[in-house]
């Protein structure tokens, strides 16, 4: 009890938090291997890597030139051959030149061999605005690849989250699509010294309320708790999920909200056409229609290209004003 | 020089290449396979006219060569991937002739249960780690297949030095996944060997109509550094002796290489084509060098190491392996829809990966 106590105090950042994730699994495991461009030598575009090439040597912290569909492509065969490749895209913007490789190939191979050779492997990298980074670079692809089945996607919102999440990550048999926050990476937090893994599938109750259920995950459940707080000030009160992985998703977790509070809102930083928003209404609709008492509501950015001008990319997002006007239109 | 001597040079020159070094029992089995592939092929046209295989169908009739001269320079587990004209190298590799026909008839004794088709023949106890239906996909698996190995090997202190063949059509050229490919091949040190199946021809496209250098395709290899050749892939013996020392070479000294491989497909693209690219004349001028009869020939001539009748035989044996092969994927059952449709889709299927209804676990596969 004693221990538990000192080592609650341990807080570091999210970056800390992967990269022991990442460390203490490539100790225990000589299959994991890191690749990705500018992460050994640079020690990682952002540091998520640093140190790792002077622990564990250049064969298994791999930099790889500019060639995303190329390493992609190259860590899917890996997996299948039986190593447990960590993918690093600096920015999943990026990824999307790798389309084929991580869509086609990495979640389609179990099906297409009839269940011969599955793909053990972790893509991992920024999701999301990164600040002032303008259409290209701000992609979140969650909307777009939680379309495709046979692959998994966590998002996590806060460091113990990210090292527990990444540990399940790469032990899973499953390609899984880990999505990182530029804007999150020096954030702190606590974490544990003891070993601990975050299941997939479950989500974490973040705050406690009565009229209103908001379903989040990765970076907007910080807006979240921004909308909470000044909602609060109005003396409403809301449950606050956080998903940690939206494929595969805890709807058990946001029905039995929705029992208590009746209302829902979801927040969600991809686009809003066809997002994860708009799967989590649907299922909340087919699942729990006769418990609403207000039609279910989303959030998220702007229905236009990522924009660079820093008030219009902060108008953009799905930022707590807008969590706010929502929550207050469907609670009186 | 009087003849005699030449021939005697000649003779003593022939048995200094490496397929000279091969027992009769090796290059009949190499016949038999060719022969295989071909009577494999004849009846998946058959069966696809009938209806009885659908989606596309890409078959390997004139290139049998290639596959069963270039698998057979390799050890048995090292890793081969290929692209969608697959059935050639998957029967080369091992793969029984019924999974592979069932596979096309959509049944659940098939290689892939029936989910893959004619493009996607894995088969994991044979190393061979698919056909892959998206041109040029496979080129960055090679590379990964060939890092692996090595990595396994380095890092891990397991296996021996392997080194991987990745199969590719020449229309497969001008896919950026190659380039990617072969540049990450170059720098890393990778033991992959990247074949294009060069039938000159992508779908339509004559190889000119496609790619630049068309003539000398090694200068591609050239541009990344790694060691290219041409080889004519009609001639099995010959394949061998220019393609057996590169994979040696690739195989102890951990390094790529690319190879254009000439070879020509007798039959259209896929089972769709009406062939309007070229004429008659230029398939007929090919086929007066059939690489099956050019082995047959070699063996019933100049090795002496079977007669015309033993010849006969392989031919009464493989169409009866064909047979049974077709018989056995006609009367298969189909896959069961609540057990296979959702099954291999997760290995590990969490609740809540779907919401639509929970994967499951469906039936083993029939080659494991």
């Amino acid at each position: 009890m004693t221990a538990a106590t000192t080592n609650g105090d341990r807080t570091i950042q999210f970056r800390e938090a992967l990269r022991e994730a990442m460390t203490e699994e490539m100790r225990q495991d000589e299959r994991i291997f890191l690749l990705g461009e500018e992460v050994a030598e640079y020690n990682g575009a952002y540091k998520v890597s640093q140190g790792m090439l002077d622990e564990f040597g250049p064969n298994r912290i791999i930099d790889s030139p500019i060639s995303e569909n190329g390493f992609a492509g190259l860590g899917i065969a890996a997996a299948m051959y039986g190593l447990r490749p960590i993918i690093e895209f600096m920015s999943w913007s990026f990824s999307l030149v790798a389309a084929d490789q991580i869509l086609n190939n990495a979640p389609k191979m179990l099906y297409m061999s009839g269940g011969q050779w599955g793909c053990p492997i972790v893509f991992r990298g920024n999701d999301g605005a990164g600040g002032q980074l303008g259409s290209t670079h701000s992609w979140c692809v969650e909307a777009l690849f939680a379309n495709v089945p046979g692959l998994k996607i966590a998002i996590p919102s806060d460091p113990y989250d990210a090292k527990g999440l990444l540990k399940t990550a790469i032990r899973d048999e499953d390609p899984v699509f880990f999505l990182e926050s530029e804007r999150m990476l020096s954030d702190k937090g606590h974490v544990p010294e003891e070993e601990y893994t975050v299941p997939f599938g479950k989500a974490a109750l973040r705050r406690e309320g009565s009229d209103c259920t908001l379903v989040s995950f990765g970076r907007p459940v910080h807006f979240c708790q921004e909308a909470c707080d000044i909602l609060e000030g109005d003396g409403i009160t809301c449950d606050l999920l956080d998903m940690r992985t939206v494929r595969p998703l805890d709807s058990e977790s946001i029905v039995e909200s929705l029992k208590k509070t009746n209302r829902i809102v979801v927040v969600d930083q991809s686009w809003p056409f066809a997002s994860v928003a708009s799967e989590v209404i649907s299922q909340v609709c087919e699942k729990a229609f006769d418990w609403l008492d207000a039609p279910p509501k989303r959030v998220n950015s702007d229905d236009v290209p990522a924009p660079y001008a820093k008030n219009l990319e902060a108008a953009f997002l799905p930022h707590a004003e807008k969590i706010v006007t929502t929550v207050r239109s469907i609670v009186r | 020089m009087s003849t005699a001597t030449a021939d005697k040079d000649a003779r003593t020159k022939s048995r200094k290449r490496p397929s000279a070094e091969l027992p009769d029992k090796t290059l009949v089995g190499w016949l038999r396979d060719m022969m295989l592939i071909r009577e494999f092929e004849i009846r998946t046209m058959q069966a696809y006219s009938n209806a009885k295989i659908g989606g596309f169908c890409h078959v390997y009739i004139g290139q049998e060569a290639l596959a069963v001269g270039t698998i057979g320079s390799v050890n048995p587990d090292d890793p081969v991937i290929t692209a969608y004209r697959d059935h050639g190298h998957a029967l080369a590799r091992g793969m029984d002739p019924g999974a592979c026909m069932a596979e096309m008839y959509g049944k659940i004794t098939g290689c892939a249960k029936g989910k893959g088709g004619s493009m996607h023949m894995f088969d994991k106890p044979n190393h061979l780690y698919g056909g892959h239906g998206i041109v040029g996909a496979q080129t960055p698996l090679g590379a990964g297949l060939a890092f692996a190995a090595k990595y396994e090997h380095e890092v891990m202190g397991k296996g021996g030095k392997k080194v991987a063949l990745c199969y590719l059509g020449d229309g497969a050229l001008n896919q950026g996944a190659l380039h990617e490919a072969m540049n990450l091949a170059g720098l890393m040190g990778l033991p992959v060997i990247y074949i294009v199946e060069n039938n000159g021809y992508s779908m339509g496209t004559s190889i000119g109509r496609g790619t630049t250098m068309s003539e000398d395709l090694t200068k591609k290899a050239d541009a990344y550094g790694i060691l290219g050749a041409t080889i004519d892939g009609m001639d099995i013996l010959n394949l061998y002796d220019h393609f057996k020392p590169i994979v040696d070479t690739c195989r102890e000294e951990s390094r790529p290489a690319f190879i254009d491989m000439k070879t020509y497909r007798y039959h259209g693209h896929s089972m769709s084509d009406p062939q309007k690219y070229r004429t008659k004349d230029e398939v007929e001028g090919v086929k007066q060098r059939d690489s099956i009869e050019l082995l047959a020939a070699y063996l019933m001539d100049d090795r002496k190491a079977i007669t015309e009748d033993d010849r006969k035989a392989i031919d009464k044996e493989v169409k009866a392996i064909v047979r049974d092969a077709m018989k056995f994927a006609e009367e298969s059952p189909v896959p069961d829809v609540d057990a296979e449709l959702y099954s291999d889709v997760y290995v590990n299927p969490s609740p809540g990966c779907s919401p639509i209804r929970e994967y499951v676990k469906g039936a083993k596969n029939p080659l494991l």
